[in-house]
């Protein structure tokens, strides 16, 4: 379990990146994880090509949540809605690098579901959303 | 000779009667079980009754005339009076079964609530309460448009008594519904004081005992309860079974919940009618093996003594507050030792209650994290989540130095 603890999970949980929120943004948006209190508030700049150009958040809650979302934030940093529709929860795990229990899963993918959920607000986002929501049937 | 020796305490006998405490939690390390409000471990008499009933005389109930029915109904019938006896209710017929605290808060709401609330009525409840004590509210209020009033609760972790007064004062309260001890800061709340208080204003008593039953002795007729709710499982019994009790002039006049066998005493198709007490509200096959189980926590219980074991929690706790203090960077809620139940919540300084439970579990420590259900409390005191550490009967102090040592741990990996 201790492993679960390592420097890198660490480091990003004590000193977050990108921490500090964005006004103006294209993008604000909160969620929380009921069961255990985190809270993260995600905003994003987004540029005319749909590439994330600027990231800023706040939230409390375990080190897990937070380095989650600080890794994510760097994760995403310059990256195009195309490309940030094909982050899944495994590539959260990965970037992680620790073994996520099943009490812990929600902590792990809340800073996800609160980008994915975010960038809903996006007439682009929807758009691909659209585009791509029979892609299961094929 | 110790404190444990002088009460006549035999803390290796009790945690041998424990299974589930003799295995490791890891390989080579020892399981220290500090949950026990989340819900307590089983006596090696509990799970033998469980098994000898599925085994040996497994039946329904109140419908057989064959002989596995009859003692199947016996030993179910029997705990109900093992109940009636452990927290003096006047009679059997007022100890209802229900799944836990949860569904006989639920039931009230739903039968007394339903025909009695409507708008201009006052139900008043608090801050400290478990979401199963404000949400049944909050549902029947959508309906039903009266109000609800929560007394505050002080940085001390009481009750705001003035508050408490005045919501009385201002008339038209019809119902109080207050837990005798609070499930994360401990406080044991003046319920019988609260009750008087109550009833003088015209107002019903309901008490949440789901964390009062297991370690003090009740006595419903001493309180003057008009409800009173508890869980099964956090009292050495098993889950899927509790109780709701309710004085039987209010529990007559009660339009029954659930519709069902059991509960009928007879059905036609143009109507039916409903069955004497307790059964009215006890609609299909119950949870036959637990109720039978829980009446042999209710022995075990019985049998050490409520008040030897509230002493012995009481020593774990006081001990665990004075050394949790030493901790630096550690706050624990609610009030002090003599005035709290064998519960400590604490929070440990830039530390979140997750990372600190996920690292005790790698000690073998079993603590709780997170809000405990209990939303507004940890809101009123502006903390998101907290660590609970919990006792019962089998813990000592010695675990305790074990959940102190794996502290200064948690300390040192956020350092």
């Amino acid at each position: 379990m201790q492993d679960m603890y390592r420097e890198n999970i660490l480091d990003h949980g004590m000193h977050p990146r990108h921490r500090g929120i964005l006004d103006p943004a294209d993008i604000d948006y909160e969620a929380n994880n009921p069961l255990c209190g985190d809270r993260l508030r995600l905003t994003l700049r987004v540029d005319e090509n749909h590439r994330i150009t600027e990231i800023g958040w706040d939230g409390d809650g375990c080190a897990i949540s937070q380095a989650s979302a600080s890794m994510l934030g760097e994760e995403i940093l310059g990256k195009t809605l195309e490309e940030i529709r094909e982050i899944d929860k495994e590539e959260i795990f990965e970037m992680l690098g620790i073994p996520i229990g099943m009490n812990r899963v929600k902590c792990a993918l809340l800073s996800l579901k609160v980008l994915k959920v975010g960038l809903y607000g996006l007439e682009e986002w929807r758009k691909l959303e659209h585009e791509h929501e029979h892609d299961e049937d094929e | 000779m110790t404190e444990q020796e002088r009460l006549g305490y035999d803390i290796s006998a009790i945690r041998a009667e424990f299974p589930i405490l003799q295995q490791e939690h890891h390989d080579g390390v020892p399981l220290i079980y500090l949950d026990n409000a989340a819900t307590s471990q089983k006596p090696l008499k509990v799970i033998e009754a469980l098994d000898d009933y599925y085994r040996r005389y497994n039946a329904n109930v109140h419908r057989g005339v064959h002989k596995l029915s009859e003692e199947a109904t016996a030993a179910y019938e029997q705990a109900r009076i093992k109940l009636r006896k452990f927290i003096n209710a006047d009679s059997k017929r007022e100890i209802i079964y229900t799944r836990g605290t949860t569904e006989s808060i639920n039931l009230v709401a739903n039968t007394w609530g339903r025909v009695n609330l409507k708008p201009g009525d006052v139900v008043v409840s608090t801050a400290m309460e478990h979401h199963s004590n404000i949400v049944p509210w909050q549902i029947l209020q959508a309906e039903k448009g009266f109000t609800i009033q929560y007394v505050p609760v002080l940085d001390n972790g009481m009750l705001d008594f003035e508050a408490y007064a005045a919501f009385l004062a201002e008339g038209n309260v019809k119902l109080v519904t207050v837990m005798q001890v609070s499930n994360v800061l401990g406080t044991i709340n003046p319920v019988q004081a609260m009750a008087k208080q109550a009833h003088d204003a015209g107002a019903l008593f309901l008490i949440d005992g789901a964390q009062s039953v297991p370690h003090m002795a009740v006595d419903v007729q001493a309180l003057d309860a008009d409800f009173f709710a508890f869980s099964g499982h956090k009292m050495l019994g098993p889950t899927g079974i509790g109780v709701l009790y309710g004085k039987r002039d209010l529990l007559e006049a009660m339009p029954p919940w659930m519709g069902g066998g059991d509960m009928i005493s007879t059905v036609k198709l143009s109507g039916s009618t409903w069955n004497d007490l307790p059964y009215k509200f006890e609609a299909g096959t119950p949870a036959i093996a637990e109720a039978i189980g829980l009446g042999y926590a209710v022995d075990y219980l019985s049998a050490m003594g409520m008040d030897k074991i509230q002493a012995h929690e009481q020593e774990i706790t006081a001990y665990t507050l004075d050394r949790l203090a030493e901790v630096p960077g550690v706050t624990v809620y609610g009030p002090e030792a003599e005035k709290k139940g064998a519960v400590a919540a604490f929070t440990v300084q830039n530390v979140h209650a997750h990372d600190v439970a996920q690292i005790l579990d790698g000690d073998g420590i079993a603590v709780r994290a997170g809000h405990h259900c209990a939303m507004p409390l940890h809101e009123r005191f502006k903390v998101s989540a907290t660590a609970r550490a919990s006792f019962y009967l089998y813990n000592t102090t010695q675990e305790v130095d074990a959940l102190i040592e794996a502290l200064y741990k948690v300390k040192k990996t956020f350092s």
